[in-house]
């Protein structure tokens, strides 16, 4: 009987190990070089509210036109951190992924994403120049992926309570600020760049020139200030659902936001307003991707081209709350809503280039600038220490 | 159709069925799996698999550039949570509050199931062992998410009706959890008073003990066993919980917060971290083993 009981732990590690080990690493992919025909079906890791067909509100629908046009089944499966759509993307089940900075750089590493041949994608053509071959989408040479929209990380504050508008992010890195308790704070690793962005102007003899190729010593110094940073936070959010309610009800006063958040907010609570503060600004572009095991890369091409068209782009710009990656958008939406793209700053390069997008830091600096930068594996752990 | 006039007996049936019960009967060894396979199948792969698959997790490592796991063997993240202050600080305080919470419980359930077991009419205990349950089938997240509101300051329902209220943060945490933990206690006091004799109870008053006194001597005793097995719940549940604290606990974390923030970025670690409460609990059940609580569960 004891013999029985080990063959049968033996045969479920043996049954664990082997799910274990199934994953293999990427492969050297290569872009596709024709467009075939269309699978009958397309996976998809993505954004919340970045592939809407409809059941969320019945005016936001543009996954079933696409549907209907290209006999593309989609599936998309909503995630809601990088991490999370890192990890999804590793299981090799999905066709393509709408990854953010902090998660595309570590996607190509990893070899999970295969390079895009931009002249199957006739919509390329018409995004922003600036949004092309930056470093969160593009890896030696090689075009990684298709602008989708972007958008700045903004300072919100209650001028109820905060009396005196801000302009600099030294309002919510103040130790000793009046209003304790009521900070926010974004909740991941990618956070720490806020801090570095900070510390470029605050304290300029740290030399740090991107906020995410960071030194040891450049990387300690904007630990050190989140850490401090800590004593007055009141909660952190990476939900923005939460950041809307503390906003709204006035459980946080103060704190780095999106712009969707603050139009959602301020409906509620007119004493809210934003600011892009004096040191510039984080924010985030976000990048369709193509699988490295795309089972229906047909599908994914056609989808990248569709999505990045002047009438998908509105749709989805104005459900979001996020600037088009394509400007062509903005005549589409100007017929209903006049000022969207101003507001956005779509068109606005200058802004843009302003803005300091997300990207994975690695230890061969995304800068250029040497070998020694802080890899975001150790942003990952500095993260949870901060927090204490 | 016509009415039949004798009633037909089902036919003893020759089939496969009959075959393999007679085969079944002279094979007692064969019955035994036949019976217990399925369950200890789920047993061992779905519930010791996935301890295995943590803890073979737990001994990889994240690449240096994150960008996916190095599998070989290594004790690198116990090393670190060992040498890092954070999850050692984290571990600590996530134990404490369930204590905590677990003390609260056990000062609340008492009277409560001190009152349906031995002072409700039969009528009222059924209502009430119903209130006390019903609260366990709305979810989990709805009551974390209500509780969110209440607590808030400014401007919750505890701050607008009484003019006071903790905020997020750890009192708010304890109190959140001590309330989605209640039943657990209740439901196992309430069972251990309604075995305890009334007579026990009138026999000491008879002999004059006080109220005091006959609690500590006559019901304690009997409901210890009791208590502790409604602390494994209250003290497991708050060990695992990462949901209400991300709600209510303010910039606090907890071991359920920290494996949770790492479980798609630094699996290995996550692995690693998730077994301190394994551990914890084991101890737990060990010590408590001779309480005879186990069999109150």
């Amino acid at each position: 009987m004891k013999t029985a009981r080990l063959a049968a732990l033996a045969a479920s590690v043996a049954l664990v190990l082997a799910a274990c080990g199934s994953d293999s690493s990427g492969s050297g992919a290569t872009a596709l070089d024709k467009l075939g025909t269309a699978e009958k079906q397309l996976n998809l890791v993505v954004w919340a509210g970045y592939a809407e067909d409809g059941s969320t509100d019945p005016a936001y629908d543009w996954v079933q036109p696409f549907e209907k046009e290209t006999g593309c089944d989609v599936q998309a499966k909503t995630a809601a951190t990088s991490d999370e759509m890192f990890s999804l993307m590793q299981t090799g089940q999905y066709d393509g992924v709408s990854a953010s900075g902090d998660a595309s750089v570590r996607l190509i590493d990893a070899g999970l994403v295969a390079p895009v041949n931009t002249a199957l994608v006739p919509n390329y053509a018409d995004l922003s120049t600036f949004l092309k071959d930056q470093p969160y989408n593009s890896s030696g040479g090689k075009n990684y992926g298709i602008p989708h929209g972007w958008g700045a990380n903004y300072l919100m504050y209650n001028s109820k309570e905060v009396t005196t508008a801000p302009d600099s992010w030294g309002a919510v890195f103040d130790p000793a600020s009046p209003f304790k308790g009521k900070v926010t704070a974004y909740d991941a690793p990618i956070y720490i760049a806020d801090a570095a962005l900070y510390l470029m102007s605050a304290k300029p003899e740290l030399g740090i020139k991107d906020p995410y190729s960071l030194t040891q010593v450049q990387f300690d110094a904007a630990v050190a200030l989140l850490k401090d940073q800590h004593g007055v936070i009141g909660e952190y959010w990476n939900d923005y659902t939460k950041s809307l309610s503390a906003f709204s009800q006035g459980t946080t006063v103060i704190g780095t936001t999106w712009q969707i958040i603050y139009n959602l907010a301020v409906a509620e609570n007119p004493d809210l307003k934003t600011v892009l503060p004096k040191e510039g600004s984080t924010g985030w572009s976000d990048t369709w991707m193509i699988s490295s095991k795309a089972a229906n890369p047909n599908c994914m091409y056609l989808w990248m081209n569709y999505i990045t068209s002047a009438d998908a782009q509105a749709q989805v710009a104005t459900y979001f709350g996020e600037a088009p990656a394509n400007p062509k958008a903005c005549d589409v939406i100007a017929a209903s809503d006049a000022t969207f793209c101003d507001t956005f700053k779509a068109t606005d390069s200058a802004f843009a280039e302003a803005i300091h997008f997300w990207a994975t830091p690695r230890t061969k600096c995304l800068d250029g600038s040497g070998d020694a930068c802080v890899p975001f594996s150790e942003w990952i752990k500095a993260w949870t220490e901060i927090k204490g | 159709m016509s009415t039949s006039t004798h009633t037909v007996l089902p036919a003893p049936s020759h089939g496969a069925g009959r075959r393999l019960s007679r085969w079944l009967h002279t094979k007692p060894r064969a019955r035994l799996v036949a019976l217990i396979g399925a369950p200890a199948a789920w047993l061992l792969v779905m519930y010791i698999g996935s301890l295995v698959a943590l803890f073979l997790n737990s001994v990889y490592r994240l690449k240096e550039d994150g960008s996916g796991i190095d599998k070989t063997f290594s004790l690198d993240n116990y090393h670190e949570l060992f040498t890092t202050q954070v999850y050692r600080d984290v571990a600590l305080r996530t134990i404490g509050i369930a204590v905590a919470v677990t003390v609260i419980d056990i000062v609340l359930a008492l009277p409560i199931a001190f009152f349906i077991a031995k002072i409700a009419s039969p009528r009222w205990r059924t209502i009430l062992v119903a209130a006390v349950l019903v609260p366990l089938w709305a979810s989990y997240l709805v009551k974390a998410f209500a509780w969110r509101a209440m607590v808030a300051s400014p401007g919750g329902v505890l701050d607008t009706t009484f003019g006071f209220s903790p905020g997020y943060g750890v009192t708010a945490l304890i109190v959140v959890l001590a309330y989605l933990w209640l039943p657990f206690m209740v439901v196992p006091v309430y069972a251990g008073l309604e075995r305890l004799p009334n007579s026990l109870l009138e026999a000491s008053s008879d002999l004059g003990a006080t109220f005091a006194h006959t609690f500590r001597r006559v019901v304690l005793p009997v409901i210890v066993p009791s208590l502790v097995a409604g602390s494994v719940f209250t003290f497991s549940l708050t060990l695992g919980d990462y949901i209400a604290v991300s709600l209510v606990g303010g910039s606090t974390q907890m071991i359920g917060s920290i494996v949770y923030q790492n479980h798609a970025s630094n699996l290995p670690l996550a692995a690693a971290y998730a077994l301190v409460p394994v551990v914890v609990m084991v101890l737990y059940l060990l010590g408590i083993r001779r309480t005879g609580a186990l069999e109150q569960l």
